[in-house]
């Protein structure tokens, strides 16, 4: 039951959002080769430790919120926008 | 001459303990008339009637007694309660008395006392752990002993009929949260109240005061009673401190929340009016405290387990709290000091105690001395051998043991006593700690483990934390509900602490198991022996959640909380490791049993999820309608007329498919997914999320979409409309509505946030209808304003706005019928007066209404794609759609639809099925195969994607599905395999158009 602060709304519980995935990953551009495409569609990372992911606030704002989440404590360490660039203990 | 005997409690103290004698209460057990007191648990009161035999145990049908007074009973499971509200494996330990209870003991047959299954006993040395999967899964006839073996082991049987009582969730939330209110809970709620927090304190059972209600504790010069009801009157007295009893804190999860179970009506025969049974509460704190106790350990000897032996602070509990005797005649046995004290309050209530047992050899604190001033005798560096008595103890073993204390020396010398009362040390209850990623640390000192730090705002204190006495687990707590205090900005001063009275004691001396001969429960509960440790050991299972998950060692309700312990220290001697080394299995939620109705609350027959209905729903019940459920939806499947019922649907769908396609029906489309989306990018976005191309489109005109995922697999289809310059209007399936948008908003809001693009759920916003048939536009010229309906004014694919009845609605010219066909979008709130307008005016045109079941018939007919085709694993050109593909832009799935696996010419391709013998019905799912004769495994063709048993349009069921070879298997036939039932149907492969293909009757 980890709370996350939404950019726009203000600490929430998680049950408000819906987990998105790695915000790590670029899309590839579109005529990028074969590979970079695969890598984007299957191959994800299962880091232990901080990483960055996409919460949408499905039950909220809808916004899409980047989350920098330790996954052995799940701790959230730090949450923006879609744009910022997150570091632990604040944008 | 009938002589009533009135049930009475021989076993009663005559004063003393926390019962009320003037609230006399009846109760049964195994429709045995008994009587209780207020204050009473149902094993108190059974023990004061002289009730020691109360069940049989789980795989050997032992007869076993009441061995603790808590949630952590291993033995004491009883059903509890009468027809809806029977419930099996209740601890007769935690349930409180009250007027009319009925209770049955378990697991035996025909009753208590004479236990066919027995039997299983004397073979226990060919049963060890695993006996049943090693002897009898894979030999023929499993699934005929199984049954068998499933019914003797086990143990209460539930309810069958649904569940009366409603139960409730509570979210919650504190500065200070303190589970458990013994003296530690107690303290550490009192300093964080003092000091101003918010603060919220749990505890188990009826009343504060933990292990202070069950020893003959003072403080402040005074029985402990009188300082537990000074603490809960002044911490009653705060406004911002709740106390909750009958409350057990069973989840510890992430970002400092504890769920905890509140049994609000248990300790009554049945809830009061509007009153809930019981209540999940989740409570997020800012920073807990958890002063959860410890439980006591058995220690493991031969023939441990029959009634009449009991844990030494249990029966301490029974003395003092309950004023029960548990036996006449008692002995102690015991590894600490626990068992002098034990020894000197069995006795002062009168039990005539005959021996202390002590395994150490010396070191004994104050408490044998006072023992052996009251004339009891106390054995040093001696153990239990053996007990006997069939149905209950009466006697028992001892024996002097050799310096390791692995062997005896000289002859065992018989006890005559009915109580054994057995105090192996404590282990912290640790269990919330685990659920957080807490490691458990062993305490030599204490021989059990204590809680390591963990991540989150939680800390231990007292007894978990592995304080040992009465004045350390007071300052432990004290110091815990102060420190958070001060952590969250408030101010606790200085700790006020009760003077306690506390004698010296020894050390603890660990004894994992002791000699003698005969059967050594670890696991009471679970039937595991010392004998099933030594096996697992033997075959390999040797680390701690190997040992529990092939011995179930600790599976059972009590979560190993006695047992746990004992069996990973024996595997840790077997190992020759040190018992640290080994560890201790990780625990989960929940600490107690909870009953899953609690979980679900309120979430329950219609509130367990929403039912969603279209504007016209009202029309649509009042004119016959058949509902299906469509995800959330409502939607009319088909509609009966007056003097039809449900055995007239074939009637009704080909009435329905009939009327439209000869004159005109109607069809509710509500359901249907709509995106407004608005921006100077928009027909760019369109250009992306869609694999066909939107540059062209023009204000006012339609255009069917089809979609991908990133993957290159189809994802979903809808019609598209421009309505303004940068406005268009999207349509999704009913099923992937919500789907769409989040992925549309997150290409949005992530990959391309440069777009200039703002999207709307609207399915809400519009009620949708379609109007289908050859008489569909006269129908809608009479009722149509400011708009020429005709094929100029409104061409095929067209879109425009009007007015019907003053209400202002948009007009498609779409079919999904192959008909000449309309869609009118109006403002919800407006729909149904637009349909109730409709159907008034088509009624001179034979205009029929049609639900779901015709749709899907005459999309079929016409070869539209739909859920059956769109499965996720169908792309474009399976589905035959590859001509939408425009290569003059990318798209999402662009890059990976082109990869190998996705472009085979082997890949079943999108074709039209008919019965070779025009009659039989081939199943949606069925597997189409090249001969019905061959064996497995057989090479797959293909499979039944949609299937219209009945196409009034034409002679013979129709179906669609993909087969290899796709289109150029066209004339040829293939088999329609449905194994289930037996089905083999030869199909003949078709065009997927059976209608119309040139579209005659689209154009109108």
């Amino acid at each position: 039951m980890i709370r996350i602060t939404c950019p726009y709304c203000g600490p929430r519980d998680h049950q408000e959002f819906a987990y998105v995935g790695d915000a790590t990953l670029t899309r590839p551009s579109d005529d990028a080769g074969a590979d970079a495409w695969y890598d984007f569609v299957y191959l994800r990372d299962n880091p232990r430790g901080p990483h960055l992911e996409y919460w949408q606030h499905v039950h909220g704002c809808r916004a899409f919120v980047k989350v920098l989440r330790d996954t052995l404590t799940h701790e959230v360490l730090a949450t923006g926008t879609a744009a910022d660039d997150l570091v632990a203990g604040g944008r | 001459m009938l002589k009533l005997q009135k049930p009475s409690q021989p076993f009663r103290l005559e004063e003393g303990g926390e019962i009320d004698r003037l609230a006399p209460l009846a109760f049964r057990f195994d429709n045995r008339r008994c009587i209780g007191y207020r204050g009473d648990t149902l094993a108190s009161a059974l023990l004061a009637n002289g009730v020691r035999l109360v069940g049989r145990s789980f795989k050997y049908h032992r007869p076993r007694g009441i061995y603790t007074d808590g949630s952590d009973e291993p033995n004491a499971l009883v059903e509890l309660r009468t027809g809806d509200r029977r419930e099996p494996n209740t601890r007769a330990t935690t349930i409180e008395l009250f007027a009319g209870l009925e209770a049955r003991s378990q697991n035996r047959w025909p009753n208590l006392q004479t236990d066919i299954m027995q039997v299983t006993s004397l073979f226990a040395p060919i049963i060890p752990a695993g006996f049943y999967y090693k002897t009898f899964m894979g030999m023929p006839g499993w699934r005929f002993y199984e049954h068998f073996i499933r019914r003797a082991a086990g143990l209460g049987r539930p309810t069958a009929d649904p569940d009366p009582d409603r139960y409730d969730r509570m979210h919650a939330f504190c500065d200070v949260l303190v589970v458990g209110a013994g003296p530690a809970g107690l303290a550490a709620a009192l300093a964080a109240g003092r000091a101003g927090a918010r603060v919220m304190l749990l505890e188990e059972s009826d009343a504060p005061g933990g292990r202070l209600r069950a020893d003959r504790e003072r403080l402040d010069g005074a029985p402990a009673r009188e300082w537990v009801t000074r603490t809960v009157d002044e911490l009653d007295a705060m406004p911002d401190v709740t106390v909750l009893t009958r409350t057990t804190g069973f989840g510890h999860y992430d970002g400092t929340v504890i769920s905890a179970l509140e049994r609000v009506a248990d300790h009554k025969p049945v809830p009061d009016p509007f009153e809930v049974r019981q209540r999940v509460w989740h409570i997020r704190a800012r920073r807990v405290v958890l002063a959860t106790g410890a439980s006591e350990r058995p220690l493991v000897f031969a023939g441990n387990d029959r009634p009449g032996v009991m844990l030494a602070g249990a029966a301490r509990s029974y003395v003092n709290r309950f004023a029960v005797r548990p036996g006449s005649r008692a002995a102690v046995f015991a590894n600490n000091d626990d068992g002098y004290r034990t020894a000197i309050d069995l006795a002062r209530a009168g039990i005539e105690v005959r021996t202390v047992i002590d395994c150490r050899a010396g070191g004994q604190g104050a408490g044998r001395e006072q023992a052996a001033a009251l004339g009891i005798e106390c054995l040093d560096a001696t153990a239990v051998t053996a007990t006997h008595g069939h149905l209950g103890l009466t006697g028992i073993e001892t024996a002097q043991l050799s310096a390791d204390g692995r062997g005896i020396i000289g002859q065992p010398r018989l006890h005559s006593v009915d109580l054994l009362a057995v105090a192996g040390g404590w282990s912290p209850n640790i269990q919330l700690h685990g659920h957080i990623g807490a490691a458990p640390v062993y305490d030599a000192e204490l021989a059990g483990f204590v809680a390591g730090s963990g991540p989150g705002a939680s800390r231990s204190a007292g007894a978990v934390n592995g304080a040992w006495s009465l004045g350390e687990c007071l300052r432990q707590g004290s110091d815990a509900g102060g420190e958070a205090a001060r952590l969250l900005g408030f101010n606790p001063g200085a700790p006020e602490l009760p003077v306690t009275e506390e004698a010296p004691v020894g050390p603890i001396r660990p004894m994992w198991r002791l000699p003698g001969r005969g059967k050594k429960f670890v696991d009471l509960q679970d039937d595991v022996t010392v004998d099933d440790i030594e096996l697992a050991h033997r075959e390999g299972y040797q680390s701690v959640e190997h040992l529990k998950r092939y011995t179930t060692l600790g599976m059972g309700t009590d979560q190993g909380r006695t047992s746990s312990v004992n069996g990973l220290a024996i595997m840790a001697e077997e190992r020759g490791i040190a018992v640290a080394e080994a560890g201790i299995t990780r625990s989960r939620p929940p600490v107690v049993p909870v009953a899953l109705g609690a979980i679900a609350a309120g979430d329950v027959g219609m509130h367990f999820a929403p039912t969603r209905r279209t504007p016209m729903h009202d029309w649509h019940e009042a004119n016959g309608a058949v509902f299906d459920h469509a995800g959330h939806w409502l939607r009319p499947q088909y509609y009966l007329r007056p003097g039809e019922d449900a055995g007239d649907m074939n009637r009704a769908i080909a009435r329905e498919v009939i009327g439209t396609r000869s004159a005109v029906g109607m069809v509710d489309v509500s359901t249907l997914g709509k995106i407004d989306i608005q921006g100077r990018d928009a027909a760019e976005f369109l250009n992306r999320v869609y694999i066909n191309g939107w540059s062209t489109l023009p204000v006012g005109r339609a255009r069917y979409g089809l979609m991908q995922r990133e993957d290159g697999i189809v994802f979903d289809d809808g019609t598209t409309s421009r309505v303004g310059e940068h406005r268009y209007f999207m349509t999704t399936t009913t099923a992937n509505a919500g789907m769409v948008m989040a992925h549309l908003e997150e290409y949005l809001g992530v990959h391309w946030r440069d777009l200039d693009v703002t999207l709307a759920s609207v399915t809400e916003q519009w009620g949708t209808l379609a109007l289908a048939g050859p008489r569909s536009r006269d129908v809608l010229a009479r009722v149509v304003d400011g708009l020429d309906v005709s094929d100029e004014g409104l061409p095929y694919m067209g879109v425009r706005d009007a007015s019907i009845a003053g209400v202002a609605v948009r007009l498609f010219r779409i079919s999904f019928s192959g008909e000449l066909a309309y869609e009118v979008a109006a403002p919800a709130d407006h729909a149904a007066r637009v349909w109730e307008v409709l159907v008034d005016a088509g009624a001179g045109h034979g205009l029929i209404p049609y639900g779901t079941e015709a749709m899907g018939i005459m999309r079929i007919e016409k070869g539209h794609v739909a859920g059956g085709e769109l499965d996720g694993r169908t792309t474009a050109v399976d589905l035959g759609l590859g001509r939408m593909v425009s290569r003059r832009k990318f798209h999402i799935g662009h890059a990976m639809a082109g990869r190998d696996g996705l472009t085979a010419a082997s890949r079943p391709g999108f074709v039209g099925l008919v019965p070779v013998d025009s009659v039989s019905r081939p199943r949606a799912g069925s597997i189409l195969v090249a001969d019905p004769q061959a064996r497995p495994p057989v090479d797959k063709l293909g499979h039944v994607s949609s299937s219209a048993w009945l196409s009034p349009s034409l002679p013979h069921p129709i179906a669609l599905g993909f087969v290899k070879g796709g289109r150029e298997r066209i004339g040829s036939t293939v088999w329609a395999m449905f194994p289930m039932r037996n089905e083999a149907i030869e199909v003949r492969v078709v065009d997927p158009v059976f209608l119309d293909p040139d579209g005659e009757r689209l154009h109108g």
